[in-house]
């Protein structure tokens, strides 16, 4: 396994065989090279995943180019652009959700640390361990509070009894920002409590294996603006222990929340750069039609 | 990024925001209307005249809070972000320059009226002699801009900021003149001192202009290009131009 930046035509020529890197791509699928560089800094000082001309197609259809970006240790960093730009395609490289869509494949490289995420040594379900991720509508298991968080610890054979268990399960709901609310109602069903709750304990169940990535694909856009401003002040807490990348439609969500901000456009990593300065004064014309509202 | 000039997808934020800047764009036109007006009185010596250009003083507040108020509905109702919301922030504080230019043009009138009141000996044309070309060195700077303002001009903008050095410059010369003048003769030293208030408000109506050039310039750039020299703040203006 190529371990530097990986040529896509090297990927092309068979020099990759992980899972979604295997099979080989039809010429048609590799003339689309009109992609647009990147404006701003891609690298961080102390990058936790870094990702180097990820290309993802779906069939035919080229849905990321050429991205190149460093993801920092404890930073919250926000991916924005229309629909359909590809920034959930995108997050979902980073935990290789993509894997489970067959038509999917993903070449370039990304690392976490310096693990090669796509690397076949690489056990998807620890992978998953370390980079955990929270959806657009709330997703508890059918089951109770208690056990909803308990789950993925007990899979993960993560804890040795009840005592430690419940440790666990309290110290996560706590970590959620939830725990005084369902202390009381732990064996009630996680889908009893309201959306933002419901939100809450998905973040919980997340936290519970002790991840070090947190992917939040548009986490508050089935929540009101109280159970929004919550799960912000909760992202806000997290980024002390976990790296966030967080999908957002809403630009002021994303300035709230991140330190910076990336922008994608029709595949594309358009722009990059401190979310002050991308709110503020962007660089790329793209970036500034979006964020103002311009897009025709 | 130079601002975009490409239509909103909202049509009823570019006609609010056409309507902010269309408000200081005549609060402009009326605040060099003023100056103007201050200027003739005094040169008229037509106590009357500076009579209406302190009246109409209170016409030019009344923009600043309908523009103030203006801003902060934009801000509230449509959260601009980019060239929008540097638009709508360097509108908002070239207002609060534009108030004070015509708080200075205010000034100018009440020692016009002061000076040519029935009871007083005016200043001689000797000891007045600085106000005519400061005038309209401050005049120009206002002029320039707002007309940058009008037109997004960096450039003219460049040219106002740079202004206002030969302005101070003017002022400083003017005061030592003054003074040199109050000490041969004291009893000039009253009228000296109704001339000096006349120059010291426009050489701020400079200041502010140089402002408003300041604020177009972090509009259209989106540097801060406030208490820097004058070589950073031209490069900062001009680059990619």
């Amino acid at each position: 396994m190529s371990t530097t930046t990986i040529e896509v035509k090297a990927a092309l020529n068979g020099g990759l065989n992980a899972d979604s890197r295997e099979a080989p791509l039809s010429s048609a699928q590799i003339i689309d090279y009109d992609h647009r560089q990147t404006v701003g800094r891609i690298t961080v000082d102390n990058p936790k995943i870094t990702c180097r001309s990820v290309n993802v197609y779906y069939g035919e259809k080229q849905a990321i180019k050429q991205v190149s970006l460093d993801i920092g240790a404890n930073e919250v960093i926000a991916f924005i652009g229309p629909s359909g730009c590809g920034k959930s395609t995108f997050l979902r490289c980073l935990n290789r959700m993509n894997d489970t869509i067959a038509v999917c494949q993903v070449t370039g490289e990304i690392k976490l640390d310096q693990d090669d995420i796509y690397d076949k040594s690489i056990d998807v379900v620890q992978l998953r361990a370390r980079v955990g991720m929270v959806f657009q509508k709330p997703n508890p298991f059918p089951k109770s509070i208690y056990e909803n968080v308990a789950y993925g610890p007990r899979i993960h054979g993560m804890v040795n009894g009840k005592t430690e268990m419940d440790e666990l399960v309290h110290d996560s709901l706590e970590r959620a920002g939830l725990l005084k609310e369902v202390e009381s109602r732990m064996e009630e069903p996680g889908t009893s409590l309201s959306g933002g709750q419901q939100q809450r304990l998905c973040i919980a169940r997340a936290i519970a294996v002790n991840p070090e990535v947190i992917l939040m694909d548009e986490p508050c856009s089935a929540l009101d603006p109280i159970a929004t401003a919550k799960i912000e002040e909760l992202i806000d807490e997290l980024r002390e222990n976990y790296t966030i990348v967080i999908v957002t439609h809403s630009m002021q969500q994303a300035a709230r929340v991140s330190q910076r901000t990336a922008y994608f456009h029709l595949g594309d990593l358009i722009e990059i750069g401190e979310t002050d300065q991308i709110f503020t004064n962007p660089r790329h014309k793209l970036t500034e039609d979006y964020i103002t509202g311009r897009f025709g | 990024m130079p601002i975009s000039h490409d239509a909103h997808t909202v049509k009823q934020f570019d006609v609010q925001l056409a309507n902010l800047r269309n408000l200081v764009l005549e609060m402009g036109g009326l605040v060099e209307a003023q100056i103007h007006s201050a200027i003739k009185a005094l040169n008229d010596e037509d106590v009357s005249a500076a009579r209406e250009v302190i009246a109409r003083d209170q016409i030019i507040n009344g923009m600043q809070v309908k523009t103030d108020e203006d801003s902060v509905s934009l801000v509230a109702l449509r959260q601009p972000l980019g060239s929008d919301l540097r638009l709508i922030m360097s509108l908002s504080k070239a207002v609060t320059d534009l108030e004070r230019i015509g708080d200075e043009a205010e000034k100018i009138a009440r020692m016009t009226v002061k000076i040519y009141d029935v009871a007083n000996s005016p200043p001689s044309a000797k000891l007045l002699r600085d106000v005519t070309p400061m005038a309209k060195q401050a005049i120009d700077m206002l002029h320039g801009c707002l007309d940058a303002l009008a037109r997004l001009d960096v450039e003219e903008a460049v040219e106002v900021a740079k202004g206002d050095d030969e302005l101070d410059q003017e002022y400083q010369s003017a005061l030592r003149r003054l003074i040199t003048y109050m000490m041969e003769d004291p009893r000039t030293i009253g009228n000296a001192i109704d001339v000096l208030f006349i120059i010291k408000a426009l050489e701020r109506i400079g200041d502010h202009s140089k402002n408003i050039a300041e604020y177009l310039i972090y509009l259209v750039k989106g540097k801060d290009v406030r208490h820097v020299r004058m070589e950073e703040l031209v490069q900062d203006a001009l680059e990619g131009e």
